[in-house]
């Protein structure tokens, strides 16, 4: 299946590589690097480029493509969700993803490619059995390793792999048994000109971080399951159960994961929390241009709006803006025309604007094209949706853990068309 | 791969990628020298005693290794540590021996014997690393040994080894494939493993090595269909991928009647009875299986269904390719009906990584040319957002292209709108190209999108109007006449419009079509004749051809227009100006020295021009599998295994039976509660705990699919009891009626048998009342007897109740043995003398009856109705007695006139396929006493060959989801020429759906399907008139059909009308005060769901059928059946 990986940075160098079954000369990433010039945007290189001999699957993240060589037919997406697994290994490994952590990490990273495949096909991809066999780096171990001459590679052969929960390593203690879950929503919404909704829809998430001894049974219900309309699981949660009663019902991995991911689409349920009021004009003839927006919070059930972060790709006639912020402050980039603006908490008795005039070229003519408005918000304590957690009941060990439900939401692709 | 390697060997491995590398790294220094003495070090480190130096040094070589430096002149040192006591030592030895064993294999053969140690360690873990290595050096000389090895794998205790041993077959086949024979015989070995963890493995290594091999996965099809849930993701995708070619090859096209389907529902069905009549017409028909097949209504094989209902689950997966893969599956596998619900999935992986994005857009894109319904609801979620990528907002264009329809084109079209404002200009021209399609396929809005696009003329981008004109152009070529006002708007705009592209489009939009606008175009001539000099060139050539397509047309308004344009173009300074004028002067002026081209210059110019056709670049690719590499690029890639088409005829499905308790654990599991097979494999392998899915008992406990089967199989368990009553109440007044015509003899008979089952019936009540209450439950315990009981008599079926009941019997009627058999001999002596049918059949029943009491070991289940109305002598069915006896308050049913003679039999084998055994069937119109639930089916077999026939039985019983049978006792013995009857119970959960399974002799196995007519899913109730008023009542709407019908000639009176009636359906009759109104009631079999029938006759044969019934279907086809029935 997957032949080679091959790790480019964003001036295109290969600074790591990685073959799992006969070496494959770097040279074939030239047909990468011939795409990419192609492209005008990183993000616009396709990720599927067929070459004579090879086929080249790529994804793009924090600004490093992986680009996996492929020798015949596999789905595309098999290997494009195989290197994204990697991708949010590396980031759980080492916290971020970037071309330095990997360089400095090289050998852990060498590892782990090698346990999660093994002749192209995937072999562990659980963080917890990878955690097993190869231990993440810390500072204390790192300063330990170095002093005692021990190693990264787990002592113990890992056991979990074996087990019937394949995902939970054994023999886990902790002295403070707790089991944290993040409810995080996020609002994907178009609005259109005149303030009216074209389509809206919520995508949450279930963030888990569960650090509980033994092999815990857990069991979370809903006290309105039924807002759930599409449902995506960690392999943990018994699906037969969910469907039967509308229960989440696993015996969670150890550490972080994902415990489910859903949607609620019926856009009369998704309350839409500001509005925008713009007026952005350019006049013909004038080299000038009016901004003008303001920002109020609309449906927030009485919760504070906050970290909005409001951005703008203007038209590329604008040379420069001249605007004035009651509150937070703004930036415009005049190379690559994006205008971003830092709100912060919005404010409902003083609400928040941005005012001014924009100039254009000289001479050229008015920009047809009105930018759109991309918002970023955070709304804490609430789930947008309504959904809330009832209960949680842990079966199969004798301690009580410390329970703790978080509610967020969020915008998620929040866009204001002018 | 083999390939690949040859193809780096010849490079002389890496060496002489790698080296020039060395310049680069910083740390190198850059000389060579420096270089060599580094690596003196590194040796001298990995000589050294201390771990912690060895350790410093490998991660420096494996870190050269990852920057892709070569590094393998330190090979002897390195190998050496092979067998290095420090755990990361050895791991970061392995990762550079896989390296570079290929290009020094002399050396790399000192580390094999120290993985042979290892393939023999005590741990597991260390057995399976010791493989994965061995396997993973490229060294042709260890073939034989990772042979032996992968084979001993294979067979290894731990399926953690084992599946190391799946995951070394395509290593070693790559390396080499003449191994292919033996590597196969492994693969098989291994795909009979039953634990979760080598399926994944195994699969892959499968389609590696021998994809074509399709007749290995019969076997392991239902295995790997059940286990597929508790597989890991990567295993799932490459499992189901295979299974849908599998399914290709094995099943039927579950669409193959749709245009059937399209018709109406009731008329498949209808289609199917009258197969059925014709077959049974049509006797000598050979190959009745493969015909049958062919011509019966599709039914799915439960095999499909199995395959279908496992996958579905798995569309809730994280996993975006799991998803895909189900997504897939279910586009090319499911019945059209069903395939909607991948959309709510695929829709969600748009959520995702854009380059997931971009993938199940592109099969989205193909889906929704082919199925455009399944996703119109989520239109909105392809609305294009101005932060996706250009290649993501292209595809959801596509898509949005192809979703919309005369409906949703309004919004759609506001929604381009907004688009081609966008700053993106690839995608604002992506953009008018959807415009132009949308129009093209939609009528209504041809001209709105026109206008839309005749403004976007004035746009200053020149992609945007070059686009638009193209698009204009070509919606114009395809209707022009119509839009003679929009050339006539398009030659106002000339005026005002300055991008020549454009101009350049309109004239030769007026040339083209000058006759639809004959008072514009010279006008238009006129104005640019004037303004000629100062147009770019594009323009001019334009100009000119109007002239020219003018002059053709028109030559007395334009000639002098025409000659002032040549003449100008004839001194232009543009060289392709000057020549266009020269020759269109000759071709069009006719002149002495013009040759013959100039008589064809109108056919020249003015020819009519093909309309470019818009079409989706997406057309057709779903010939390609979904969601493979190659449907993305839209090529073959190598190792792409074609999607099969479907078979014509199914193939044997008998292929993919395994043993008799997997034949049990399929019928189980496709009726309700698949636990106790789960619970069976489970105590299969008590001794290995570990190989079990994790999750089998919850599973079983609360299933999803499981669970609302089990649902529901209690709601028939509830209902079973009223149901019970009722056909006992119908049956015992049948019985009483009839009884009194029945023989002296055989009366006496059964009063002896009635004794001894009211006895039996104090022991039996409390049982059979708890029975019924909980049948769920009890359901459950059965199948666990029934499989306890299995290994000891293999081939019979029988429930542990009824064993018990008919082994009490057995005991207590030696004592009529002797007299029986008397009589068994006379009955034998006169079957043998009348030759005709029917009596032939009666007397073959009674025999049978007697045989069972005589066949001591024969598990008759008792099976209630071995009679047909018309021999009527008693049932010797015990619960239908006790039944009556409890129930015999009911009874006096004034109106439930058997229909006598009026059975109707249906034939199941033709004598001449069965090789001399013929069988026919009929519904013998008692209730089931098994299982209330069921229709009895009473099967007459005839021994026409000259041998005797052994062992006759029934196999491999394939349903639709929620059919139940109860299949009827081994006849083990049918000697030449004689006749014999056997009843089962079907539950065809009130639908005309086949029940299809395998005859079995001891010799040869016949396919054969039982159809029900719709009047036998039904037992007649008896309601007085008040009653059925009342019911009806609440019966309206629509759940009343009413027909008007001519009666026959021959059935014009009230006696007729109701024998008839009753023969099409099992309904009884309803005491009226009318004489000109018969009424019948009845009650589906398996839902208890009312049918009243209402047939009210007028003046000359007129008539009006009335059919109540809350169960449409039923209702529609009852309507149908009768009316049939009435006008014949």
């Amino acid at each position: 299946m997957i032949h080679s990986l091959f790790l480019v940075n964003a001036s295109g160098d290969i600074f790591l590589e990685k073959h799992w079954k006969s070496v494959v000369s770097r040279s074939v990433c030239d047909y990468f690097f011939e795409a990419q010039e192609r492209a005008t945007e990183p993000e616009n290189v396709p990720p599927v480029i067929p070459t004579p001999h090879h086929y080249l699957i790529s994804v793009l993240r924090h600004r490093i493509f992986f680009v996996a060589v492929i020798q015949s037919e596999v789905p595309p997406l098999f290997v494009i969700e195989f290197l994204h697994r990697v991708v949010d290994t590396f980031q759980d490994y080492f916290g971020v993803c970037t071309e330095a952590a990997i360089k400095d990490n090289v050998v852990v990273v060498y590892e782990l490619l090698e346990e999660m495949l093994d002749n192209g096909f995937p072999l562990a991809t659980e963080s917890n059995i990878l955690k097993e066999l190869i231990k993440p780096p810390t500072i204390l171990r790192t300063m330990v390793n170095t002093i005692t001459g021990s190693t990264n590679v787990g002592e113990q052969l890992p056991t979990g792999q074996l087990s019937v929960v394949p995902w939970r390593r054994t023999g886990v203690k902790y002295t403070n048994n707790e089991a944290y879950f993040d409810v995080v929503e996020e609002i994907d919404a178009i609005i259109d000109k005149s303030g009216s909704t074209i389509t809206a829809e919520i995508q949450g998430v279930i963030d888990a971080c569960v650090k509980l001894t033994g092999m815990p049974d857990l069991t979370l219900s809903f006290m309105n399951p039924r807002l759930l309309d599409d449902v995506s699981f960690h392999p943990c949660v018994r699906f037969k159960r969910w469907e039967a009663e509308r229960i989440l019902s696993f015996i969670p991995p150890d550490g972080n994961f994902r415990l489910l991911s859903y949607h609620v689409s019926s856009q009369n349920l998704v309350a839409i929390p500001v509005y925008v009021k713009h007026n952005i004009t350019f006049r013909e003839g004038s080299s000038q241009g009016r901004f003008d927006l303001t920002l109020g919070p609309k449906q927030t059930m009485g919760k504070a709006v906050e970290a909005v972060l409001v951005s703008s790709q203007l038209p590329r006639g604008v040379l420069n803006a001249n605007l004035n912020a009651s509150q937070g402050t703004y930036t415009f980039d005049p190379v690559t025309k994006m205008l971003s603006w830092d709100v912060g908490k919005i404010n409902p008795q003083k609400l928040p604007s941005l005012k001014g005039t924009m100039s254009l070229q000289a001479g050229a003519s008015k920009p047809d094209e009105n930018p759109t408005i991309n918002i970023q918000l955070k709304i804490q304590q609430m789930a947008i949706s309504g959904l809330k957690v009832n209960r949680l009941d842990m079966y199969g060990e004798k301690y009580k853990p410390f329970k703790g439900i978080k509610y967020m939401t969020k915008a998620g692709k929040f866009q204001v068309r002018t | 791969m083999s390939a690949s390697s040859a193809f780096n060997d010849e490079k002389g491995g890496s060496s002489s990628v790698g080296e020039p590398e060395y310049g680069h790294d910083p740390a190198s220094g850059g000389i060579f020298s420096s270089d060599y003495k580094r690596h003196d070090d590194l040796k001298e480190m990995l000589d050294s005693n201390k771990d912690s130096l060895k350790l410093e040094a490998m991660k420096r070589i494996v870190a050269m290794v990852a920057r892709g430096k070569n590094a393998s002149d330190l090979f002897p040192a390195v190998v050496k540590n092979v067998a290095c006591k420090n755990i990361e030592v050895k791991k970061l030895v392995y990762v550079y021996l896989v390296r570079y064993a290929e290009e020094q294999q002399d050396l790399a053969l000192l580390s094999i014997s120290t993985f042979q140690r290892g393939l023999k360690d005590p741990n597991q873990l260390i057995r399976a690393s010791a493989l994965r290595v061995l396997s993973s050096i490229r060294v042709t000389i260890i073939v034989p040994i990772m042979m032996l090895a992968i084979k001993e794998a294979a067979s290894d205790m731990s399926p953690y080894v084992r599946k190391t041993a799946a995951h070394a077959i395509p290593k070693l086949y790559s390396l080499d494939p003449e191994q292919k024979d033996q590597l196969i015989e492994v693969i098989e070995k291994l795909l009979a493993d039953k634990t979760t963890l080598v399926a994944g493995s195994v699969v892959m290594a499968f389609e590696e090595v021998c994809p074509e091999r399709i007749d290995l996965i019969h076997k392991n099809y239902r295995k790997l269909c059940n286990l597929l849930i508790d597989v890991e993701e990567w295993g799932q995708v490459v499992i189901i991928n295979m299974l849908t070619r599998y399914a290709r090859t094995q099943f039927l096209n579950p669409n193959i009647n749709e245009s059937l389907l399209e018709e109406g529902g009731e008329k498949t069905f209808y289609g199917s009875e009258e197969d059925e009549d014709e077959d049974d017409e049509d006797k000598d028909k050979k190959a009745e299986v493969a015909t049958m097949a062919k011509r019966k209504p599709y039914v799915m094989d439960p095999d499909h269904r199995l395959l279908l209902r496992n996958t579905k689950p798995l569309l809730q997966s994280r996993n975006a390719a799991v998803v895909m893969a189900v997504a897939q599956l279910y586009f090319h596998l499911a019945p059209k009906a069903e395939v909607g619900v991948i959309a709510k999935a695929l829709v969600r992986l748009l959520r995702s990584h854009s380059e997931v994005q971009y993938v199940v857009l592109q099969n989205v894109a193909t889906m929704t040319i082919k199925r455009r319904g399944m996703f119109e609801p989520y239109l909105k979620s392809f609305y294009i957002r101005s932060t996706d990528p250009t290649q993501i907002k292209v595809l959801k264009l596509e898509v949005l292209t192809n979703l919309a329809n005369e409906t949703n084109i309004s919004t759609i079209l506001r929604e381009f709108q907004t688009y081609i404002k966008s700053m993106d200009k690839d995608f604002v021209a992506a953009t008018i190209q959807a415009i132009g399609r949308c129009a093209t396929n939609i009528g209504e809005v041809r001209d709105t999108c026109l206008n839309g696009l005749v403004q976007l003329l004035s746009n200053r981008d020149e992609l945007v109007v070059a686009e638009s004109v193209v698009v204009i152009k070509k919606l114009l070529q395809m209707q022009p006449e119509k839009h003679s006002d929009i050339i006539k708007h398009m030659a106002k705009l000339i005026d005002n419009i300055q991008v020549p592209m454009a101009r350049a489009s309109i004239l030769w939009l007026i040339g083209e079509y000058c006759e639809h606008v004959p008072k514009i175009s010279p006008d238009v001539l006129r104005k640019m004749a004037k303004s000629f000099t100062n147009e770019e060139d594009i323009v001019k050539l334009q100009i000119i051809n109007l002239a020219a397509k003018l002059y053709l047309t028109n030559s007395k308004q334009t000639k002098l227009l025409t000659q002032y344009v040549l003449n100008l173009a004839k001194y232009d300074q543009n060289y392709d100006i000057r020549d266009r004028a020269r020759f269109i002067r000759q071709l069009i002026v006719p002149t002495e020295k013009s040759g013959a081209l100039s008589k064809y210059a109108k056919k020249l110019f003015l020819a009519l021009k093909p309309a470019p056709v818009l079409e989706s670049p997406f057309k057709d690719r779903d010939h390609f599998q979904l969601g493979s590499l190659s449907h993305l690029l839209n090529a073959k890639a190598g190792g792409y295994q074609e999607l099969p088409d479907w078979p014509e005829a199914a193939p044997d499905p008998s292929v993919r039976n395994v043993e008799v308790f997997t034949l049990l654990e399929r019928v189980t599991t496709l009726t309700s509660v698949p636990e106790w097979t789960k619970c069976s494999s489970r105590e299969k392998r008590k001794e290995k705990k570990v190989e079990k899915p994790f999750y089998s008992d919850s599973e079983g406990e609360s299933g999803p699919t499981e669970s609302a089967d089990s649902e529901s199989d209690s709601a028939n368990g509830s209902e079973s009891v009223s149901g019970s009553e009722v056909s006992g109440s119908g049956s015992e007044s049948e019985e009483s009626e009839e009884g009194s015509e029945s023989e002296e003899e055989e009366e006496e008979e059964d009063e002896e048998k009635d004794k001894k089952k009211k006895k039996k019936e104090l022991k039996k009540k409390p049982v059979q009342e708890s029975e019924s209450e909980q049948s769920s439950e009890e359901e459950e315990e059965e199948r666990k007897h029934e499989r306890k009981s299995k290994p000891r008599k293999s081939d019979s079926e029988t429930e542990s109740g009824d064993e018990e009941e008919s082994e009490s019997e057995s005991s207590q009627s030696e004592s009529d043995e002797s007299e029986s058999e008397a009589e068994v001999k006379k009955k034998k002596k006169a079957a043998q003398s009348k030759p005709p049918a029917k009596p032939v059949k009666t007397d073959g029943k009674k025999e049978k009856k007697e045989m069972s009491l005589l066949d001591l070991d024969d598990f008759e289940p008792a099976p209630s109705p071995q009679v047909t109305p018309v021999n009527s002598f008693l049932s010797s069915s015990l619960v239908t007695d006790l039944e009556g006896l409890s129930l015999s308050d009911s009874v006096l049913s004034p109106a439930t006139i058997a229909p006598s003679s009026a059975l109707k039999s249906y034939e199941l084998l033709h004598r001449i396929t069965g090789e001399g055994l013929s069988v026919e069937y009929c519904f013998s119109r008692q209730p089931f006493s098994p299982d209330a639930n069921m229709v009895a089916v009473q099967i007459q077999f005839t021994n026409n060959a000259t041998s005797d026939t052994k062992n006759l039985h029934m196999e491999d019983v394939k349903l639709q989801s929620g059919m139940r049978v109860k299949e009827f006792p081994e006849i083990e013995l049918l000697p030449a020429g004689e006749t014999t009857t056997a009843v089962m119970g079907i539950d065809f959960c009130d639908s005309t759906q086949a029940a299809n399974f395998q005859l079995c002799t001891h010799t040869r196995k016949f396919f054969v399907s039982i159809q029900p007519p719709v009047g036998e899913l039904m037992r007649p109730i008896f309601l007085t008139e008040n009653e059925f008023k009342k019911e009806q009542g609440q019966l309206m709407g629509m759940n009343e059909i009413t027909e008007r019908l001519t009666l026959d000639v021959k059935c014009r009176n009230e006696h007729t009308i109701v024998q008839r009636v009753t023969t099409a359906a099992n309904l009884s009759r309803v005491p009226c005060g009318s004489d000109k109104e018969c009424r019948f009631a009845g009650r589906t079999v398996t839902s208890s769901s009312l049918v009243l029938v209402t047939v009210a006759t007028k003046e000359e044969g007129a008539a009006q059928l009335t059919v109540n019934c809350e169960k449409m279907v039923i209702g529609t086809m009852l309507v149908k059946d009768i009316l049939q029935a009435l006008t014949q």
